[in-house]
Protein backbone atom coordinates (compact mmCIF):
# COMPACT_ATOMS: atom_id res chain seq x y z
CA UNK A 1 0.00 0.00 0.00
CA UNK A 2 2.73 2.46 0.39
CA UNK A 3 3.03 4.84 -2.16
CA UNK A 4 6.42 5.21 -3.83
CA UNK A 5 8.67 7.79 -2.67
CA UNK A 6 10.72 8.31 -6.06
CA UNK A 7 7.29 8.95 -7.97
CA UNK A 8 5.46 10.93 -5.38
CA UNK A 9 8.66 13.38 -5.81
CA UNK A 10 8.42 13.50 -9.42
CA UNK A 11 4.68 14.55 -9.53
CA UNK A 12 5.63 16.80 -6.74
CA UNK A 13 8.25 18.47 -9.01
CA UNK A 14 5.82 18.38 -12.01
CA UNK A 15 3.46 20.34 -10.32
CA UNK A 16 5.94 22.67 -8.72
CA UNK A 17 7.02 23.54 -12.49
CA UNK A 18 3.34 24.19 -13.51
CA UNK A 19 2.56 26.49 -10.54
CA UNK A 20 5.55 28.72 -11.77
CA UNK A 21 6.35 28.61 -7.85
CA UNK A 22 9.72 27.55 -7.94
CA UNK A 23 10.69 30.56 -5.90
CA UNK A 24 7.92 30.95 -3.98
CA UNK A 25 8.29 27.93 -1.94
CA UNK A 26 6.25 25.01 -1.43
CA UNK A 27 3.18 25.03 -3.69
CA UNK A 28 -0.24 23.82 -2.79
CA UNK A 29 -0.08 21.75 -5.35
CA UNK A 30 2.78 20.08 -3.80
CA UNK A 31 1.10 20.12 -0.47
CA UNK A 32 -1.38 18.01 -1.62
CA UNK A 33 1.05 15.64 -3.46
CA UNK A 34 3.07 15.18 0.17
CA UNK A 35 -0.58 14.02 1.65
CA UNK A 36 -1.23 11.84 -1.30
CA UNK A 37 -3.52 13.71 -3.43
CA UNK A 38 -2.43 14.09 -7.07
CA UNK A 39 -3.10 13.39 -10.71
CA UNK A 40 -3.52 9.64 -9.68
CA UNK A 41 -5.40 10.02 -6.79
CA UNK A 42 -8.40 12.01 -8.81
CA UNK A 43 -8.55 8.71 -10.75
CA UNK A 44 -10.52 7.69 -7.63
CA UNK A 45 -13.15 10.37 -8.30
CA UNK A 46 -15.17 8.07 -10.96
CA UNK A 47 -15.91 5.44 -8.79
CA UNK A 48 -16.68 7.57 -5.90
CA UNK A 49 -19.06 9.41 -8.27
CA UNK A 50 -21.07 6.34 -9.17
CA UNK A 51 -20.79 4.95 -5.95
CA UNK A 52 -22.30 8.58 -4.45
CA UNK A 53 -25.18 8.67 -7.29
CA UNK A 54 -26.22 5.65 -7.33
CA UNK A 55 -25.70 3.61 -3.70
CA UNK A 56 -25.09 6.28 -1.27
CA UNK A 57 -27.74 9.11 -2.25
CA UNK A 58 -30.52 6.17 -3.15
CA UNK A 59 -29.78 4.84 0.41
CA UNK A 60 -29.63 8.29 1.88
CA UNK A 61 -33.07 8.62 -0.13
CA UNK A 62 -35.09 6.15 0.58
CA UNK A 63 -34.22 6.67 4.29
CA UNK A 64 -35.74 9.87 4.26
CA UNK A 65 -38.68 8.00 1.99
CA UNK A 66 -39.69 5.59 4.79
CA UNK A 67 -39.36 8.39 7.12
CA UNK A 68 -42.06 10.15 5.60
CA UNK A 69 -44.93 8.13 5.31
CA UNK A 70 -48.36 9.57 3.76
CA UNK A 71 -50.14 9.91 7.24
CA UNK A 72 -49.36 9.67 10.91
CA UNK A 73 -46.14 10.55 12.36
CA UNK A 74 -42.48 10.21 11.02
CA UNK A 75 -41.84 6.41 12.27
CA UNK A 76 -45.58 5.70 10.96
CA UNK A 77 -44.49 3.20 8.63
CA UNK A 78 -41.80 1.49 10.93
CA UNK A 79 -44.79 1.36 13.26
CA UNK A 80 -46.88 -0.27 10.82
CA UNK A 81 -44.27 -3.28 10.12
CA UNK A 82 -43.70 -3.86 13.98
CA UNK A 83 -47.42 -3.47 14.85
CA UNK A 84 -48.69 -5.94 12.32
CA UNK A 85 -47.66 -9.63 13.48
CA UNK A 86 -48.42 -11.24 9.65
CA UNK A 87 -44.87 -8.76 8.18
CA UNK A 88 -43.20 -8.38 11.47
CA UNK A 89 -42.97 -12.42 11.97
CA UNK A 90 -41.06 -12.45 8.40
CA UNK A 91 -37.71 -11.47 10.70
CA UNK A 92 -38.04 -14.45 12.61
CA UNK A 93 -39.02 -16.59 9.16
CA UNK A 94 -36.19 -15.62 7.91
CA UNK A 95 -33.57 -16.08 10.64
CA UNK A 96 -35.13 -19.45 11.19
CA UNK A 97 -34.20 -20.06 7.94
CA UNK A 98 -30.65 -18.90 7.44
CA UNK A 99 -28.93 -18.92 10.85
CA UNK A 100 -29.46 -23.44 11.04
CA UNK A 101 -28.37 -23.10 7.15
CA UNK A 102 -25.42 -21.28 7.58
CA UNK A 103 -24.65 -23.51 10.46
CA UNK A 104 -24.98 -26.37 9.01
CA UNK A 105 -23.12 -25.57 5.88
CA UNK A 106 -20.38 -24.28 8.21
CA UNK A 107 -20.01 -27.64 10.39
CA UNK A 108 -19.97 -29.45 6.72
CA UNK A 109 -17.52 -27.07 5.44
CA UNK A 110 -14.63 -27.67 8.09
CA UNK A 111 -14.19 -31.01 8.23
CA UNK A 112 -14.58 -31.63 4.85
CA UNK A 113 -11.97 -28.75 3.90
CA UNK A 114 -9.80 -30.45 6.20
CA UNK A 115 -9.52 -33.64 4.16
CA UNK A 116 -9.56 -32.21 0.60
CA UNK A 117 -6.58 -29.68 1.62
CA UNK A 118 -4.69 -33.22 1.66
CA UNK A 119 -6.03 -33.93 -1.85
CA UNK A 120 -3.53 -32.96 -4.90
CA UNK A 121 -5.87 -33.04 -7.39
CA UNK A 122 -8.67 -30.26 -5.98
CA UNK A 123 -9.53 -28.86 -9.40
CA UNK A 124 -12.44 -31.37 -10.50
CA UNK A 125 -13.80 -30.74 -6.83
CA UNK A 126 -13.98 -27.33 -6.60
CA UNK A 127 -15.02 -26.62 -10.18
CA UNK A 128 -17.88 -29.33 -9.79
CA UNK A 129 -18.80 -27.05 -6.54
CA UNK A 130 -18.33 -23.51 -7.96
CA UNK A 131 -20.94 -24.71 -10.61
CA UNK A 132 -24.46 -24.08 -8.05
CA UNK A 133 -22.77 -20.67 -7.22
CA UNK A 134 -22.46 -19.40 -10.71
CA UNK A 135 -26.12 -20.72 -12.06
CA UNK A 136 -27.84 -18.81 -9.15
CA UNK A 137 -30.56 -19.75 -7.00
CA UNK A 138 -33.57 -19.48 -10.01
CA UNK A 139 -32.00 -22.32 -11.87
CA UNK A 140 -31.14 -24.40 -8.95
CA UNK A 141 -34.78 -23.92 -7.59
CA UNK A 142 -35.74 -25.10 -11.00
CA UNK A 143 -33.78 -27.99 -11.06
CA UNK A 144 -34.85 -28.77 -7.18
CA UNK A 145 -38.64 -28.85 -8.24
CA UNK A 146 -37.81 -31.58 -10.51
CA UNK A 147 -35.44 -33.78 -8.43
CA UNK A 148 -37.22 -33.48 -4.73
CA UNK A 149 -40.60 -33.73 -6.25
CA UNK A 150 -43.16 -36.56 -5.51
CA UNK A 151 -41.95 -38.57 -8.39
CA UNK A 152 -38.13 -36.91 -8.68
CA UNK A 153 -35.19 -38.84 -8.34
CA UNK A 154 -34.71 -37.94 -4.54
CA UNK A 155 -38.33 -40.04 -3.65
CA UNK A 156 -37.66 -42.65 -6.32
CA UNK A 157 -33.99 -43.31 -5.02
CA UNK A 158 -35.22 -43.64 -0.96
CA UNK A 159 -38.28 -45.48 -2.06
CA UNK A 160 -36.52 -48.02 -4.00
CA UNK A 161 -33.55 -48.63 -1.50
CA UNK A 162 -36.48 -49.62 0.78
CA UNK A 163 -36.11 -46.44 3.48
CA UNK A 164 -39.58 -44.37 2.62
CA UNK A 165 -42.78 -45.93 1.84
CA UNK A 166 -44.06 -42.94 0.32
CA UNK A 167 -42.51 -40.11 -1.09
CA UNK A 168 -42.26 -37.16 1.49
CA UNK A 169 -42.95 -33.66 0.56
CA UNK A 170 -39.80 -31.74 0.11
CA UNK A 171 -41.48 -28.46 -2.36
CA UNK A 172 -43.79 -26.22 -1.34
CA UNK A 173 -42.15 -26.04 2.11
CA UNK A 174 -39.38 -25.03 4.45
CA UNK A 175 -37.12 -27.95 3.07
CA UNK A 176 -37.32 -26.93 -0.45
CA UNK A 177 -35.92 -23.75 0.52
CA UNK A 178 -33.31 -25.12 3.33
CA UNK A 179 -32.35 -27.64 0.73
CA UNK A 180 -31.67 -24.69 -2.11
CA UNK A 181 -29.56 -22.62 0.58
CA UNK A 182 -27.44 -26.19 1.54
CA UNK A 183 -26.81 -26.55 -2.74
CA UNK A 184 -25.98 -22.95 -2.84
CA UNK A 185 -24.20 -21.94 0.29
CA UNK A 186 -22.26 -25.55 1.53
CA UNK A 187 -20.12 -25.03 -1.64
CA UNK A 188 -19.50 -21.26 -1.07
CA UNK A 189 -18.59 -21.59 2.66
CA UNK A 190 -16.37 -24.44 1.66
CA UNK A 191 -14.66 -22.95 -0.60
CA UNK A 192 -13.85 -19.80 1.61
CA UNK A 193 -13.28 -22.29 4.47
CA UNK A 194 -10.77 -24.15 1.65
CA UNK A 195 -9.07 -20.95 1.40
CA UNK A 196 -8.34 -20.00 4.79
CA UNK A 197 -7.19 -23.83 5.76
CA UNK A 198 -4.58 -23.68 3.06
CA UNK A 199 -3.34 -20.61 3.95
CA UNK A 200 -2.09 -21.85 7.48
CA UNK A 201 1.30 -22.83 7.36
CA UNK A 202 1.71 -27.22 7.68
CA UNK A 203 4.79 -26.25 9.79
CA UNK A 204 2.76 -25.38 12.40
CA UNK A 205 1.05 -28.62 12.75
CA UNK A 206 4.34 -30.83 12.30
CA UNK A 207 5.27 -28.64 15.44
CA UNK A 208 2.54 -30.44 17.12
CA UNK A 209 2.48 -33.61 15.68
CA UNK A 210 6.21 -33.58 17.15
CA UNK A 211 5.68 -32.40 20.66
CA UNK A 212 3.08 -35.63 20.92
CA UNK A 213 -0.47 -33.95 19.94
CA UNK A 214 -2.80 -36.43 18.07
CA UNK A 215 -5.09 -35.30 15.56
CA UNK A 216 -8.16 -34.71 17.56
CA UNK A 217 -5.69 -32.37 20.05
CA UNK A 218 -4.20 -30.57 16.97
CA UNK A 219 -7.20 -29.30 15.36
CA UNK A 220 -8.83 -28.10 18.70
CA UNK A 221 -5.78 -26.49 20.01
CA UNK A 222 -4.10 -26.05 17.02
CA UNK A 223 -6.30 -25.24 13.73
CA UNK A 224 -9.12 -24.15 15.30
CA UNK A 225 -7.78 -21.16 17.38
CA UNK A 226 -5.95 -20.07 14.15
CA UNK A 227 -9.04 -20.66 11.68
CA UNK A 228 -11.78 -18.70 14.37
CA UNK A 229 -11.26 -15.11 12.53
CA UNK A 230 -11.66 -16.80 9.02
CA UNK A 231 -14.48 -18.96 9.92
CA UNK A 232 -16.12 -15.96 11.64
CA UNK A 233 -15.88 -13.99 8.11
CA UNK A 234 -17.33 -17.19 6.71
CA UNK A 235 -19.89 -17.23 9.02
CA UNK A 236 -20.77 -13.49 7.86
CA UNK A 237 -20.38 -13.70 3.99
CA UNK A 238 -22.67 -17.08 4.61
CA UNK A 239 -25.24 -15.67 6.10
CA UNK A 240 -25.75 -12.43 4.23
CA UNK A 241 -26.25 -15.01 1.18
CA UNK A 242 -28.85 -17.44 3.41
CA UNK A 243 -30.38 -14.11 4.77
CA UNK A 244 -31.16 -12.76 1.44
CA UNK A 245 -32.81 -15.84 0.07
CA UNK A 246 -35.80 -14.46 -2.27
CA UNK A 247 -36.41 -16.53 -5.37
CA UNK A 248 -36.15 -20.00 -3.86
CA UNK A 249 -38.40 -18.91 -1.21
CA UNK A 250 -40.94 -18.08 -3.67
CA UNK A 251 -40.54 -21.12 -6.07
CA UNK A 252 -39.47 -23.68 -3.73
CA UNK A 253 -41.10 -22.71 -0.13
CA UNK A 254 -44.30 -21.42 0.70
CA UNK A 255 -44.28 -18.02 0.03
CA UNK A 256 -47.53 -16.99 2.30
CA UNK A 257 -46.83 -19.43 4.71
CA UNK A 258 -43.59 -20.68 6.81
CA UNK A 259 -41.39 -19.66 4.12
CA UNK A 260 -43.04 -15.72 3.61
CA UNK A 261 -39.26 -14.11 4.14
CA UNK A 262 -38.54 -10.34 5.01
CA UNK A 263 -37.56 -10.00 1.62
CA UNK A 264 -40.87 -11.40 0.16
CA UNK A 265 -42.27 -8.59 2.21
CA UNK A 266 -40.37 -5.88 1.16
CA UNK A 267 -40.95 -6.77 -2.28
CA UNK A 268 -44.40 -6.82 -2.04
CA UNK A 269 -45.64 -3.74 -0.32
CA UNK A 270 -42.81 -1.68 -2.62
CA UNK A 271 -44.15 -3.09 -6.07
CA UNK A 272 -47.62 -4.84 -5.70
CA UNK A 273 -48.90 -2.59 -3.38
CA UNK A 274 -46.94 0.26 -4.93
CA UNK A 275 -46.01 1.55 -1.47
CA UNK A 276 -42.35 2.77 -2.02
CA UNK A 277 -42.02 4.01 1.42
CA UNK A 278 -43.07 1.39 3.34
CA UNK A 279 -40.87 -1.44 1.08
CA UNK A 280 -37.80 0.97 1.93
CA UNK A 281 -38.50 1.02 5.25
CA UNK A 282 -38.70 -2.95 5.32
CA UNK A 283 -35.77 -3.09 3.56
CA UNK A 284 -34.26 -0.69 5.79
CA UNK A 285 -34.98 -3.05 8.51
CA UNK A 286 -34.02 -6.16 6.84
CA UNK A 287 -30.38 -4.65 6.41
CA UNK A 288 -30.47 -3.29 10.00
CA UNK A 289 -31.24 -6.89 11.17
CA UNK A 290 -28.73 -8.40 8.90
CA UNK A 291 -26.21 -6.02 10.36
CA UNK A 292 -26.75 -6.34 13.68
CA UNK A 293 -26.00 -10.09 13.32
CA UNK A 294 -22.93 -9.76 11.25
CA UNK A 295 -21.36 -7.34 14.17
CA UNK A 296 -22.40 -9.73 16.59
CA UNK A 297 -19.97 -12.25 15.41
CA UNK A 298 -17.78 -9.65 14.24
CA UNK A 299 -17.03 -8.42 18.09
CA UNK A 300 -16.92 -12.07 19.03
CA UNK A 301 -14.37 -12.60 16.76
CA UNK A 302 -11.95 -9.96 18.31
CA UNK A 303 -12.14 -11.79 21.25
CA UNK A 304 -10.17 -14.80 19.55
CA UNK A 305 -6.51 -14.53 18.69
CA UNK A 306 -6.08 -12.94 15.53
CA UNK A 307 -2.58 -12.90 14.24
CA UNK A 308 -0.50 -14.41 11.35
CA UNK A 309 -1.27 -17.86 10.26
CA UNK A 310 1.92 -18.24 8.01
CA UNK A 311 4.93 -19.66 10.19
CA UNK A 312 8.21 -16.70 10.34
CA UNK A 313 11.31 -17.66 8.49
CA UNK A 314 14.32 -17.80 10.22
CA UNK B 1 0.90 -32.73 6.07
CA UNK B 2 0.47 -36.23 8.16
CA UNK B 3 -1.45 -38.85 7.43
CA UNK B 4 -3.41 -40.83 10.59
CA UNK B 5 -3.29 -44.27 9.90
CA UNK B 6 -5.20 -45.53 13.29
CA UNK B 7 -8.87 -47.16 12.63
CA UNK B 8 -10.95 -44.24 13.79
CA UNK B 9 -9.08 -42.29 11.04
CA UNK B 10 -9.82 -44.26 8.60
CA UNK B 11 -14.08 -44.12 9.52
CA UNK B 12 -13.67 -40.47 9.74
CA UNK B 13 -12.04 -40.39 6.52
CA UNK B 14 -14.55 -42.36 4.86
CA UNK B 15 -17.47 -40.73 6.71
CA UNK B 16 -15.73 -37.19 5.38
CA UNK B 17 -15.61 -38.44 1.78
CA UNK B 18 -19.45 -40.43 1.74
CA UNK B 19 -20.52 -36.58 2.62
CA UNK B 20 -18.80 -35.22 -0.22
CA UNK B 21 -19.69 -38.08 -2.39
CA UNK B 22 -23.50 -37.78 -1.69
CA UNK B 23 -23.35 -33.55 -2.00
CA UNK B 24 -21.63 -33.65 -4.99
CA UNK B 25 -23.79 -36.51 -6.52
CA UNK B 26 -27.11 -34.75 -5.82
CA UNK B 27 -25.79 -31.13 -7.23
CA UNK B 28 -25.02 -33.09 -10.66
CA UNK B 29 -28.19 -35.01 -10.53
CA UNK B 30 -29.98 -31.02 -9.49
CA UNK B 31 -28.62 -30.62 -13.12
CA UNK B 32 -29.09 -33.47 -15.01
CA UNK B 33 -32.46 -33.42 -14.17
CA UNK B 34 -33.06 -30.61 -15.73
CA UNK B 35 -31.16 -31.37 -19.01
CA UNK B 36 -32.95 -34.89 -19.23
CA UNK B 37 -36.48 -32.99 -18.50
CA UNK B 38 -35.84 -30.45 -21.26
CA UNK B 39 -35.07 -33.59 -24.05
CA UNK B 40 -37.91 -35.90 -23.11
CA UNK B 41 -41.36 -35.86 -24.31
CA UNK B 42 -43.14 -37.66 -20.94
CA UNK B 43 -41.37 -38.13 -17.70
CA UNK B 44 -43.58 -39.12 -14.60
CA UNK B 45 -42.27 -41.38 -11.64
CA UNK B 46 -39.56 -43.18 -14.00
CA UNK B 47 -36.12 -43.33 -13.53
CA UNK B 48 -35.47 -41.95 -17.34
CA UNK B 49 -38.39 -40.59 -19.68
CA UNK B 50 -40.37 -42.44 -21.73
CA UNK B 51 -38.94 -40.83 -25.06
CA UNK B 52 -36.79 -38.25 -26.35
CA UNK B 53 -37.27 -35.48 -28.67
CA UNK B 54 -35.92 -31.92 -29.24
CA UNK B 55 -38.55 -29.87 -29.85
CA UNK B 56 -38.89 -28.21 -26.57
CA UNK B 57 -35.99 -26.26 -27.60
CA UNK B 58 -37.82 -24.97 -30.80
CA UNK B 59 -41.10 -24.19 -28.74
CA UNK B 60 -39.13 -22.15 -25.74
CA UNK B 61 -37.43 -20.13 -28.09
CA UNK B 62 -40.55 -18.98 -29.71
CA UNK B 63 -42.72 -19.36 -27.20
CA UNK B 64 -40.30 -17.52 -24.24
CA UNK B 65 -38.59 -15.11 -27.55
CA UNK B 66 -35.49 -16.49 -26.48
CA UNK B 67 -33.67 -14.56 -29.45
CA UNK B 68 -34.23 -11.27 -28.21
CA UNK B 69 -33.71 -12.17 -24.31
CA UNK B 70 -30.47 -13.61 -24.69
CA UNK B 71 -29.66 -10.33 -26.64
CA UNK B 72 -31.15 -8.45 -24.33
CA UNK B 73 -29.08 -10.16 -21.56
CA UNK B 74 -25.80 -10.30 -23.20
CA UNK B 75 -26.15 -6.46 -24.43
CA UNK B 76 -26.82 -5.54 -20.22
CA UNK B 77 -24.22 -7.64 -19.57
CA UNK B 78 -21.59 -6.02 -21.94
CA UNK B 79 -22.45 -2.63 -21.01
CA UNK B 80 -22.22 -3.39 -16.84
CA UNK B 81 -18.58 -4.83 -17.95
CA UNK B 82 -17.14 -2.24 -19.71
CA UNK B 83 -18.28 0.44 -17.61
CA UNK B 84 -17.24 -1.41 -14.57
CA UNK B 85 -14.21 -2.55 -15.98
CA UNK B 86 -12.95 1.11 -17.09
CA UNK B 87 -14.13 2.80 -13.87
CA UNK B 88 -13.00 -0.08 -11.10
CA UNK B 89 -9.64 -0.45 -12.78
CA UNK B 90 -9.15 3.31 -12.64
CA UNK B 91 -10.49 3.33 -8.99
CA UNK B 92 -8.29 0.20 -8.07
CA UNK B 93 -5.18 2.11 -9.39
CA UNK B 94 -5.63 4.90 -7.10
CA UNK B 95 -6.61 3.08 -4.23
CA UNK B 96 -3.81 0.75 -4.54
CA UNK B 97 -0.76 3.09 -5.63
CA UNK B 98 -2.12 6.26 -3.04
CA UNK B 99 -2.70 6.84 0.58
CA UNK B 100 -4.92 9.88 0.92
CA UNK B 101 -7.22 11.01 3.60
CA UNK B 102 -10.56 9.40 3.95
CA UNK B 103 -9.20 6.44 2.14
CA UNK B 104 -10.56 3.91 4.42
CA UNK B 105 -14.37 5.36 4.00
CA UNK B 106 -13.85 5.06 0.62
CA UNK B 107 -13.29 1.37 0.56
CA UNK B 108 -15.51 0.86 3.48
CA UNK B 109 -18.05 2.13 0.78
CA UNK B 110 -16.61 -0.57 -1.78
CA UNK B 111 -16.85 -2.78 0.69
CA UNK B 112 -20.41 -2.27 1.88
CA UNK B 113 -22.51 -3.34 -0.89
CA UNK B 114 -21.13 -7.21 -1.25
CA UNK B 115 -22.16 -7.12 2.63
CA UNK B 116 -26.04 -5.97 2.58
CA UNK B 117 -28.79 -7.79 1.04
CA UNK B 118 -29.54 -6.30 -2.67
CA UNK B 119 -32.98 -6.12 -1.91
CA UNK B 120 -32.03 -3.60 0.75
CA UNK B 121 -30.01 -0.93 -1.56
CA UNK B 122 -32.03 -2.02 -4.92
CA UNK B 123 -35.96 -1.24 -3.32
CA UNK B 124 -34.95 2.64 -2.40
CA UNK B 125 -32.40 2.66 -6.16
CA UNK B 126 -35.01 0.78 -7.89
CA UNK B 127 -37.75 2.95 -6.31
CA UNK B 128 -35.41 6.54 -7.31
CA UNK B 129 -34.68 4.80 -11.19
CA UNK B 130 -38.62 4.32 -11.63
CA UNK B 131 -39.02 8.10 -10.37
CA UNK B 132 -36.37 9.39 -12.75
CA UNK B 133 -37.84 7.59 -15.98
CA UNK B 134 -35.28 4.56 -15.71
CA UNK B 135 -37.83 2.14 -14.96
CA UNK B 136 -37.94 -0.72 -17.51
CA UNK B 137 -35.51 0.55 -19.58
CA UNK B 138 -31.87 -1.11 -20.91
CA UNK B 139 -29.89 1.75 -18.50
CA UNK B 140 -31.99 1.51 -15.99
CA UNK B 141 -30.83 -2.45 -15.77
CA UNK B 142 -27.51 -1.32 -16.48
CA UNK B 143 -27.07 1.25 -13.63
CA UNK B 144 -29.05 -1.38 -11.05
CA UNK B 145 -26.27 -3.66 -12.05
CA UNK B 146 -23.26 -1.34 -11.61
CA UNK B 147 -23.76 -1.25 -7.76
CA UNK B 148 -22.76 -4.50 -6.65
CA UNK B 149 -20.34 -4.70 -9.80
CA UNK B 150 -17.90 -1.71 -9.80
CA UNK B 151 -16.78 -2.44 -5.67
CA UNK B 152 -16.21 -6.17 -7.22
CA UNK B 153 -13.94 -5.09 -9.55
CA UNK B 154 -11.98 -2.59 -7.39
CA UNK B 155 -11.68 -5.09 -4.86
CA UNK B 156 -10.50 -7.73 -7.33
CA UNK B 157 -8.07 -5.24 -9.01
CA UNK B 158 -6.78 -4.13 -5.90
CA UNK B 159 -4.52 -6.73 -5.20
CA UNK B 160 -3.56 -7.13 -8.66
CA UNK B 161 -1.96 -3.61 -9.03
CA UNK B 162 -0.48 -3.87 -5.93
CA UNK B 163 1.83 -6.64 -6.89
CA UNK B 164 2.91 -4.58 -9.71
CA UNK B 165 6.42 -2.78 -8.79
CA UNK B 166 6.03 0.55 -8.82
CA UNK B 167 9.87 0.63 -9.64
CA UNK B 168 8.64 -0.77 -13.23
CA UNK B 169 6.46 2.27 -13.91
CA UNK B 170 9.41 4.85 -12.59
CA UNK B 171 11.60 3.11 -14.99
CA UNK B 172 9.08 3.84 -18.02
CA UNK B 173 8.42 7.06 -17.11
CA UNK B 174 13.02 7.42 -16.91
CA UNK B 175 12.88 6.27 -20.70
CA UNK B 176 10.95 9.19 -21.44
CA UNK B 177 7.15 7.57 -21.55
CA UNK B 178 3.89 9.64 -21.33
CA UNK B 179 1.09 8.64 -19.04
CA UNK B 180 -0.89 7.32 -22.26
CA UNK B 181 1.84 5.22 -23.55
CA UNK B 182 2.87 4.26 -19.71
CA UNK B 183 -0.81 3.31 -19.33
CA UNK B 184 -1.08 1.35 -22.94
CA UNK B 185 2.61 -0.48 -23.26
CA UNK B 186 3.39 -0.98 -19.74
CA UNK B 187 0.21 -1.25 -16.74
CA UNK B 188 -2.28 -2.45 -19.59
CA UNK B 189 -0.37 -5.74 -20.68
CA UNK B 190 0.63 -6.42 -16.71
CA UNK B 191 -2.99 -6.22 -15.94
CA UNK B 192 -4.25 -8.14 -18.48
CA UNK B 193 -4.78 -11.60 -16.99
CA UNK B 194 -6.20 -9.80 -13.73
CA UNK B 195 -8.27 -7.73 -15.93
CA UNK B 196 -9.55 -10.55 -17.51
CA UNK B 197 -10.47 -12.84 -14.68
CA UNK B 198 -12.41 -9.63 -13.34
CA UNK B 199 -14.37 -8.88 -15.95
CA UNK B 200 -15.40 -12.38 -16.96
CA UNK B 201 -16.37 -13.35 -13.38
CA UNK B 202 -18.28 -9.75 -13.49
CA UNK B 203 -20.03 -11.43 -16.65
CA UNK B 204 -20.95 -14.16 -14.77
CA UNK B 205 -22.49 -12.57 -12.30
CA UNK B 206 -24.70 -10.20 -13.94
CA UNK B 207 -25.69 -12.82 -16.71
CA UNK B 208 -26.78 -14.54 -12.89
CA UNK B 209 -28.03 -11.64 -11.06
CA UNK B 210 -31.48 -11.59 -10.05
CA UNK B 211 -32.88 -9.85 -7.49
CA UNK B 212 -31.34 -6.21 -8.66
CA UNK B 213 -32.26 -7.32 -12.66
CA UNK B 214 -35.90 -8.11 -11.35
CA UNK B 215 -36.43 -4.95 -9.40
CA UNK B 216 -36.27 -2.65 -12.57
CA UNK B 217 -36.56 -5.39 -15.71
CA UNK B 218 -39.84 -4.08 -18.01
CA UNK B 219 -41.35 -6.46 -20.80
CA UNK B 220 -38.49 -5.45 -22.91
CA UNK B 221 -35.32 -5.90 -20.88
CA UNK B 222 -36.10 -9.34 -18.77
CA UNK B 223 -32.98 -10.95 -18.81
CA UNK B 224 -32.83 -14.48 -19.20
CA UNK B 225 -32.37 -15.22 -15.37
CA UNK B 226 -35.58 -12.91 -14.64
CA UNK B 227 -37.31 -14.63 -17.38
CA UNK B 228 -36.93 -17.81 -15.96
CA UNK B 229 -38.09 -16.77 -12.72
CA UNK B 230 -41.31 -15.88 -14.33
CA UNK B 231 -41.59 -19.26 -16.22
CA UNK B 232 -41.16 -21.28 -13.05
CA UNK B 233 -43.12 -18.89 -11.22
CA UNK B 234 -46.22 -19.53 -13.69
CA UNK B 235 -45.37 -23.03 -13.78
CA UNK B 236 -48.84 -25.40 -15.10
CA UNK B 237 -49.34 -22.60 -17.78
CA UNK B 238 -46.34 -24.32 -19.93
CA UNK B 239 -45.07 -27.23 -20.42
CA UNK B 240 -42.15 -28.18 -17.80
CA UNK B 241 -39.75 -29.32 -20.23
CA UNK B 242 -40.10 -25.87 -22.55
CA UNK B 243 -39.67 -24.35 -18.99
CA UNK B 244 -36.17 -26.55 -18.29
CA UNK B 245 -35.19 -25.80 -22.34
CA UNK B 246 -34.83 -22.24 -21.30
CA UNK B 247 -33.05 -23.37 -18.16
CA UNK B 248 -30.67 -25.30 -20.07
CA UNK B 249 -30.26 -22.29 -22.70
CA UNK B 250 -29.71 -20.17 -19.22
CA UNK B 251 -27.11 -22.49 -18.29
CA UNK B 252 -24.48 -22.83 -20.79
CA UNK B 253 -24.86 -18.88 -21.58
CA UNK B 254 -23.20 -18.70 -17.86
CA UNK B 255 -21.33 -21.56 -18.25
CA UNK B 256 -19.68 -20.52 -20.96
CA UNK B 257 -18.18 -17.54 -19.40
CA UNK B 258 -16.97 -19.43 -16.09
CA UNK B 259 -15.32 -22.04 -18.11
CA UNK B 260 -12.82 -18.88 -19.82
CA UNK B 261 -13.06 -17.39 -16.73
CA UNK B 262 -11.57 -20.42 -14.69
CA UNK B 263 -8.10 -20.30 -17.43
CA UNK B 264 -7.71 -17.24 -14.90
CA UNK B 265 -8.71 -17.92 -11.53
CA UNK B 266 -8.84 -21.10 -9.71
CA UNK B 267 -12.60 -21.56 -8.46
CA UNK B 268 -11.71 -21.27 -4.73
CA UNK B 269 -10.73 -17.64 -5.75
CA UNK B 270 -14.14 -16.60 -7.18
CA UNK B 271 -15.16 -16.62 -3.68
CA UNK B 272 -12.45 -15.81 -1.94
CA UNK B 273 -10.47 -13.01 -3.48
CA UNK B 274 -12.59 -10.49 -3.30
CA UNK B 275 -13.88 -11.39 0.27
CA UNK B 276 -11.34 -11.28 1.64
CA UNK B 277 -10.14 -7.56 2.87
Amino acid sequence: MSAPGNERTGSERMGRERMGSREGGVSFRARLAARGIDGTTLLVLPGLLLMLLLFIYPFAYGIADSLSPAEGPWYANYAKFFGDPFQSRTIAATLWLALPVTLVNLALAVPIAFRVRLMKRQRLLTTILVLPITLGTVFVADGLLTFLGPRGWFNHTLIGLGILDSPVKLTNNYWGVFASLLITGFPFSFLLVLSYVTGIDPAIEHAAATLGAGPRRRFWHIFLPLLVPGLAVTFCLAFVQAYAVFPSAVLLGAPSGPTRVISIAAYQAAFEQSDHAYGTAIAIIMGGVELVIVAGVLALRSLFYSGPVAGTKG
Amino acid sequence: MIRDQGLLSKIWRFAVWAVVGLFVLNLLAVIVVVIINSFSTRWLGTWLPAGWTTRWYFSAWKEFQLGSIVLVTFQIAFAVVLISGLIGVMTAYALARRDFPGKRAIILMFLLPLLIPPLTYGIPLATLLYKMGFGGTFWGAVLINLVPSVPFVVLVMIPFVEQIDPRIEAAARVFGAGTTSLFIRVLFPLLLPGMLAALLLVLVRTVAMFELTFLIAGPTTQTLVVSLYYAVFASGVRASQSIDAMAVVYMVTTLIWLVLALQFVSPTQIVARAKQQ
